[in-house]
């Protein structure tokens, strides 16, 4: 596969959310409005690149049976350093995502990467990976944040178009949900047809 | 696939990963703690800003205890003179405390509120840092108007449907007051106690009172 296939397939034949619907904690809790979607996006897209690129070098001295702590460990030490940097220079989007920054860690699409593609892998595949499913998932969030964000407050990007507060319970969790599932719908019928 | 795993090599693998992950992180710390530190001051600075008069100089941080807690505020003058106090204080809403910095005048009279922190449903409770709700603190007189939500006989207009969030703001706005109450005159804890009794009274009367709203 070439280098553009390897980032574009993240986008739609393998999209992280729409199609392999993986993390969908953080796609369901952060997805309040679009910036904090793409807030969220670009965070796991910042680690899943790094990890990638980082798992993939070190694979062939990693022992088998260790691989798995070996890579939440790597993962671990670039979450936190997105959490320093993000700290000290978006402290304010820092505090909208508050716990689920952290959570990454943990996070199935960044974990499920290093084991189904980083470690057999080159770096520089790895990285377009990374990169891919990354921009996928942050495509992802943020239209399912944007969705949220016109039905449930009447704003895009914080910029409020109705007055008044549109249908609240999108902006809740359970909208989380019925816009999720309606986006899937929509997405898997989009792309049956190709 | 990869290397054959021995005890020795897994506890090595591990300890070098563990090593360099750490050496990293280390030097991102270096790196990164003094912005923290001035990202983090520059926020007290504009929430004490937001919430007073001019003043000149830097605010003077200090602390009092009020009933068993600690308070945390900050003094600014102008010319010399108090200008006024920036109080930190918080109440529980409905999805954990409610924290303000709330400014009040050296005549007692609230200046402004602004918002440290809050964790309220979207769109609902977390309207309470619009100046829609917010912006009826502004220059409100407490000898003048009663500091309790409309639903409780007050002067507040609540946020709709987020009953629970209006009261943990006004509370909050009412410790500050008590605060400033014990700063001012120096008051002794007993004196103090039995504001912040009141308080913690009506916020008794809250969770029964909050019954289906937020």
């Amino acid at each position: 596969m070439s280098k553009l296939q390897l980032i574009t397939k993240g986008l739609i034949k393998e999209n992280p959310t729409f199609v392999l619907i993986l993390g969908m904690c953080p796609t369901l809790a952060t997805t309040t409005s679009a910036m904090n979607g793409m807030g969220m996006g670009f965070a796991t897209l910042f680690v899943l690149v790094l990890s990638n690129m980082a798992i993939s070098a070190a694979a062939p001295y990693i022992p088998d049976k260790v691989r798995i702590p070996s890579y939440i460990v790597i993962i671990a030490a670039f979450v936190t350093i997105l959490q320093f940097i993000m700290q000290a220079y978006t402290p304010a989007m820092y505090e909208t995502l508050g716990l689920f920054i952290p959570l990454i860690v943990v996070n199935c699409i960044v974990l499920g990467r290093a084991e189904a593609f980083a470690n057999k892998n080159s770096v520089i595949d790895s990285a377009c990976d990374g990169l891919g499913i990354g921009l996928g998932f942050t495509l992802a969030l943020t239209v399912l944040g944007l969705i949220r964000e016109i039905i449930g407050s009447g704003s895009a990007f914080g910029f409020k178009f109705i007055s008044g507060d549109g249908i609240l319970v999108f902006v809740l969790a359970p909208g989380a949900f019925l816009a999720l599932g309606y986006l899937i719908v929509l997405f898997r019928k989009l792309t049956a047809k190709k | 696939m990869a290397v054959q795993s021995s005890f020795k090599n897994m506890v090595l693998c591990l300890l070098v990963i563990c090593f360099v992950s750490s050496a990293l992180l280390a030097v991102v710390y270096a790196v990164t703690k003094a912005p923290i530190e001035a990202a983090a001051a520059a926020k007290t600075n504009n929430a004490i800003a937001q919430v007073v008069p001019e003043f000149d100089g830097t605010p003077e941080l200090s602390q009092i205890n009020v009933a068993g807690t600690d308070y945390t505020y900050y003094k600014v003058s102008k010319d010399g003179a108090v200008a006024g106090y920036a109080i930190m204080a918080a109440a529980t809403g409905f999805s954990g405390p409610v924290s303000l910095m709330v400014g009040i005048t050296a005549d007692g009279i609230i200046y402004n509120t602004s918002v440290l922190s809050q964790s309220e449903t979207p769109g609902l409770g977390a309207k309470c840092t619009e100046p829609a709700f917010a912006d009826q603190f502004r220059n409100f007189n407490p000898a003048e108007k009663v500091l309790k939500v409309k639903k409780d006989g007050g002067d507040v207009d609540a946020i709709t449907a987020s009953t629970i969030t209006s009261r943990a703001y006004t509370n909050a706005v009412q410790i500050a007051l008590d605060v400033y109450k014990a700063i001012t005159t120096g008051a002794r804890p007993d004196a103090a106690s039995g504001a912040s009794a009141s308080a913690g009274g009506s916020s008794e009367t809250d969770n029964n009172g909050g019954q289906d709203n937020e």
